[in-house]
């Protein structure tokens, strides 16, 4: 990009000033660290000059928004069109409760849905099973059958919102109830937008709600992206997981890496299941988490979106440019925030608010300053979502696209994730993939490593956390958190009994019957899932008829 | 006489798949000198009283960040004292509201550690409170 | 003692107490073991053995509840490393067996190998002469599987189970190293690897070359743990093995060399202990140090002497 003669001279004037200002100014006190390095383990420079860029290449390397590498975003325009899309993560309790919650926030300004469910959910056991005591309604929506999800959707028209559901081992399951309620209100399965996370290798590597063992839960996923290439065109089909890969410990860098490598390891699956890339490709969609390195979190975002368009071009061969852009979703660092004086998490949220934004984002959620400490409040999910508006209408940042592209800091610290990323994912080949690194533990013991050296780094004061190991101060209990009313699980089973005494008992039993047929064989299973829950047969019921035949993950544990 | 080592069951209760903490515990202990036993996730209470009794160990402890913990906790601590552990230390960490640590302490949690803590607080806390345990 | 008397009658904490007693080397634990002594020998004791990440535990795991389905009982102990610098130890084994937590015909036990090399915990085999004298059928030993030579388990167990995978970078060559010659089974595991056929003909051409070739024919069993296959199998060759050890006059054999090195080592452990501890009591050993130190003695002399003070 630069002229080579002038990068040399450039260089020799930063050598003599090397030598003579900044020796002076080390003589008279030295700097913070003897040396500065981010959490990915990148050694950060004192100053950034077109020397660092001097290999650098604008059309490959960065190119324009919109065009392949991607790396400046994935839209011509960005958000001088239109901002990302605000959209909260919520749920809790009963349908009822957390239908009221949606409309509240649709109320408030937001544009899109994004469905918590608790965990017998997420794991595929009913409410009235005795492991899920306890669970019920806490850290989402307790869905049963099709007649919560009635519920849960209630007065919202599904072709007017795009709802995203964190879901991933039971995702087929959930994704047809989306679908029956829609054709209860008389929306065909083609007007309908959203997202399921869908991504189970990163269950088994950090966040725990796995249910089947990898083969078959491959192929539950790569049935769902066939399903939906050919019903549901609008859907986004997964959502491959980097926030959950982060929360758990790892580095940014592992994070761009362990994520590109489950994406790997799906377009794998559905090539090997018949599929053509360019089918289904343009309809996988990201997940990543902010933290508070703004620049590092920036540059992990175009490292990410570069690096993936190669590896879809180059790896295999998909011709559609939409098959190359990595389109993604971001959460803020649920884990930076402290449950110590919990305002100053909504100065850190606005920090990583801005990383997503100034990294390209297509969507956002917002942590609110309470999560450290229970279930958000309403004030302060408010709150959560005002930040994105001010970053969005007053901070300019959205102006223009890809504002920090050309920072000789910014783009040093993207090549260096991407090389770093890179070789993670050389590792990940060489021992067989994503599933078979996850099989050996590869993945797991890298993010305990890592989360580990991070602990140790904030006890030995090495990492200042404000409020935490410095500027601490007493602090009063926080008082007025959002509980969920025992009585919720009652209710729960109470209702589902009622439900499964009314319901055509016969039909779910032999639907339940064709399902498991249909896994013994090797079809795909939407169809039988989705003939199952429109007669109400609970997730429960076909998560068992699936456990039946395909069997149960069990982890390897290396800590 | 070899030095007695503490052994600790750190342990996943409910269904929270959430392993952060209790990883990191595990290994902090583990460089304290601990033996710890870790139990995976989901684990019920019968199976986290059972594996403490078969392990013989002189502390449980537990992390859980669903909400589950005033169903959860209480429970392991009435089933160790049914399996006559009653000298066991029992402790917990996790999102756990400060308004519920009163409630779990009088169920028999000895000590509640909530996010922010550090490991050498808890690693003190076990080495002060640990009963030794009598033929 | 009470305590035997609770354990032996099936008390789960009383068992473990026991073992623990033991392990720390506490008082009492002498004695409980003496009283014990006369009910051991009737389990049959199978240790299990490999390099890390050829799935043990799965596989202990998957064969337990093989033989629960026969109607047995089944004490297991799974040994992992006690880090050398801090003395802990993390043991995750029972993550993948936690179905058997509940299981009133198992009982399952974690140890630390607390600064033994060789594959085992130190009070392993006191740990196993309890389990045994319980009652208990079966008592699994699932060994460190650091690689390194696991010669300890011969010393333990009456039926040895090398488990092996595809994919181990020299396949063969991993366990080779040692542990070739101490398996009376070999299970080669993950067999729906690639590569599964080359270890099992690899592991077939080297127990031919094996000259001591006695009478046992050695199996060779593919399985896939989480999924079953071949366990039944395994389960029935550990039985087959222990009816060949009977009829052969082997089992004697080998209990016999068992307790020999047995009780040598505790007299050697003894022995050990009672020097330092007087050494240490009389305080002039430092002393002594001090002149092998500085060339006034040599440690050989000094040796001889403490030897000749202790045994007159």
């Amino acid at each position: 990009m630069f002229d080579r003669e002038k990068i040399k001279k450039t260089a020799a004037a930063k050598e003599t000033w090397e030598k003579g200002m900044v020796a002076k100014a080390l003589s008279r006190s030295k700097e913070r660290f003897e040396e500065f390095v981010n959490t990915s383990g990148i050694k950060v420079d004192r100053l950034y000059t077109p020397v660092d860029l001097a290999d650098f290449d604008y059309e490959s390397s960065l190119g324009f928004p919109g065009e392949f590498p991607f790396t400046r975003g994935v839209q011509p325009t960005m958000y001088r069109g239109r901002f990302w899309t605000m959209r909260q993560y919520a749920g809790f309790a009963t349908a009822e409760e957390s239908n009221k919650r949606y409309k509240y926030l649709l109320e408030q300004g937001q544009t899109g849905l994004s469905v918590a469910f608790d965990l017998p959910t997420q794991i595929g056991y009913d409410s009235d099973d005795e492991i899920a005591q306890g669970e019920i309604g806490k850290v989402g929506v307790a869905i049963d059958s099709l007649a919560d999800m009635e519920i849960l959707f209630n007065g919202i028209p599904l072709d007017k919102v795009s709802t995203s559901m964190t879901i991933n081992a039971p995702a087929s399951i959930l994704l047809a109830m989306y679908i029956a309620v829609a054709e209860k209100q008389g929306v065909t399965a083609d007007k309908l937008n959203g997202t399921i996370q869908n991504d189970i290798l990163k269950e088994y590597a950090a966040r725990g709600t796995y249910i089947f063992p990898p083969e078959p839960s491959m192929r539950l996923i790569t049935n769902i992206f066939e399903f939906c290439s050919q019903n549901v065109p609008n859907w986004n089909t997964i959502s491959i997981s980097g926030y959950h890969i982060r929360e758990a410990g790892s580095t940014a860098a592992q994070e761009i890496a362990f994520t590109l490598a489950d994406g790997i390891a799906y377009v794998e699956a559905a090539i090997k299941a018949g599929m053509n890339v360019d089918d289904f490709a343009g309809r996988l969609s990201f997940f990543f988490n902010s933290y508070n390195d703004l620049f590092e979190e920036v540059a992990k975002f175009r490292a990410a979106r570069r690096l993936w368009a190669k590896i879809m071009k180059e790896r295999f061969k998909a011709k559609d440019p939409r098959s190359m852009m990595l389109r993604f979703h971001t959460q803020t660092g649920g884990s930076t925030l402290t449950a110590q004086q919990p305002d100053n998490n909504i100065i850190r949220v606005t920090i990583q608010t801005l990383a997503a934004v100034l990294g390209g984002t297509q969507s956002l959620h917002t942590n609110s300053k309470d999560e450290a400490l229970c279930l958000p409040t309403e004030d302060s999910v408010r709150i959560a979502l005002r930040t994105q508006q001010i970053v969005a209408y007053e901070s300019g940042v959205c102006d223009t696209v890809d504002p920090l592209a050309g920072s000789y800091y910014v783009e040093s610290l993207t090549n260096a994730l991407e090389k770093k990323a890179m070789d993670y994912i050389e590792k990940i080949d060489s021992l067989g993939g994503a599933v078979k690194a996850i099989e050996q533990g590869y993945i797991q013991k890298e993010i305990a490593d890592s989360s580990y050296a991070y602990q140790k780094e904030i006890e030995s004061g090495k990492r200042v956390v404000v409020g935490l190991n410095k500027f601490q101060i007493k602090e009063k209990p926080v008082e007025d958190l959002l509980r969920v009313d025992p009585i919720v699980g009652e209710t729960q089973i109470k209702k589902l009994k009622a439900m499964k005494a009314s319901r055509d008992n016969v039909a779910v039993k032999s639907k339940l019957e064709a399902l498991c047929q249909a896994a013994q064989g090797d079809g795909n299973l939407m169809p039988y899932i989705l003939d199952a829950v429109r007669v109400y047969a609970t997730e429960g019921e076909i998560c068992n008829v699936l456990r039946e035949v395909f069997g149960e993950y069990r982890p390897v544990e290396i800590l | 006489m070899t030095e007695k080592r503490i052994r600790v069951l750190v342990a996943k209760p409910g269904l929270d798949g959430h392993d952060r903490g209790a990883k990191v515990i595990a290994r902090a202990l583990r460089d304290a000198g601990m033996e710890v036993i870790y139990s995976g996730l989901r684990q019920t209470p019968e199976q986290i009283a059972a594996a403490a009794v078969q392990e013989d160990v002189d502390v449980v402890a537990m992390s859980l960040l669903s909400g589950a913990h005033n169903h959860l906790f209480p429970k392991v601590v009435q089933l160790l004292k049914e399996k006559g552990m009653d000298d066991v230390l029992v402790v917990g960490g996790g999102v756990i509201p400060d308004s519920d640590i009163p409630f779990l302490k009088e169920k028999g949690v000895s000590e509640i550690f909530t996010p922010g803590t550090p490991t050498s607080t808890v690693i003190e806390f076990i080495k002060n409170n640990v009963k030794k345990a009598v033929l | 003692m009470e305590i035997v008397d609770k354990a032996r009658q099936g008390d789960r904490r009383a068992i473990a107490r026991l073992i623990s007693l033991s392990e720390n080397e506490e008082p009492g634990a002498g004695e409980a073991l003496k009283m014990m002594y006369p009910y051991t020998g009737n389990a049959h004791i199978v240790g299990i053995t490999g390099p890390p990440g050829s799935g043990k535990s799965t596989l202990t795991d998957k064969l337990v509840k093989e033989l629960r389905k026969r109607q047995k009982t089944v004490g297991i102990l799974a040994v992992d490393p006690t880090s050398p610098f801090t003395g802990g130890a993390i043991l995750g084994d029972r993550v993948r067996m936690s179905d058997l937590n509940l299981d009133p015909g198992v009982y399952i036990r974690s140890m630390g190998t607390r600064g033994r090399l060789g594959g085992l915990a130190k009070a392993t085999h006191f740990a196993v002469k309890i389990l045994d004298a319980c009652g208990f059928d079966y008592i699994f030993i699932e060994t460190v599987g650091v690689g390194q030579s696991e010669v300890d388990i011969v010393k333990t167990a009456d039926t040895t189970i090398v488990v092996t995978v595809p994919g181990l970078g020299d396949d063969i060559q991993a366990i080779k190293a040692g542990i070739l010659e101490i398996g009376d089974i070999f299970v080669v595991n993950k067999a729906d690897r690639d590569g599964a056929n080359r270890v099992v003909i690899e592991l077939e051409m080297m127990l031919e070359l094996n000259p001591n070739k006695p009478e046992w024919d050695f199996p060779i069993i593919m399985t896939v743990a989480p999924q079953n296959k071949g366990v039944m199998e395994t389960v029935d060759s550990i039985i087959k093995h222990y009816n060949y050890l009977n009829e052969s006059g082997e089992l004697l054999r080998r209990r016999r060399e068992r307790m020999r090195t047995e009780i040598f080592d505790l007299v050697t452990q003894q022995l050990t202990m009672h020097l330092t501890q007087k050494l240490a009591r009389e305080g002039r050993f430092e002393k002594e140090l001090d002149r092998v130190l500085n060339k006034i003695n040599d440690p050989y002399t000094l040796v001889k002497s403490i030897l000749e003070e202790t045994l007159r």
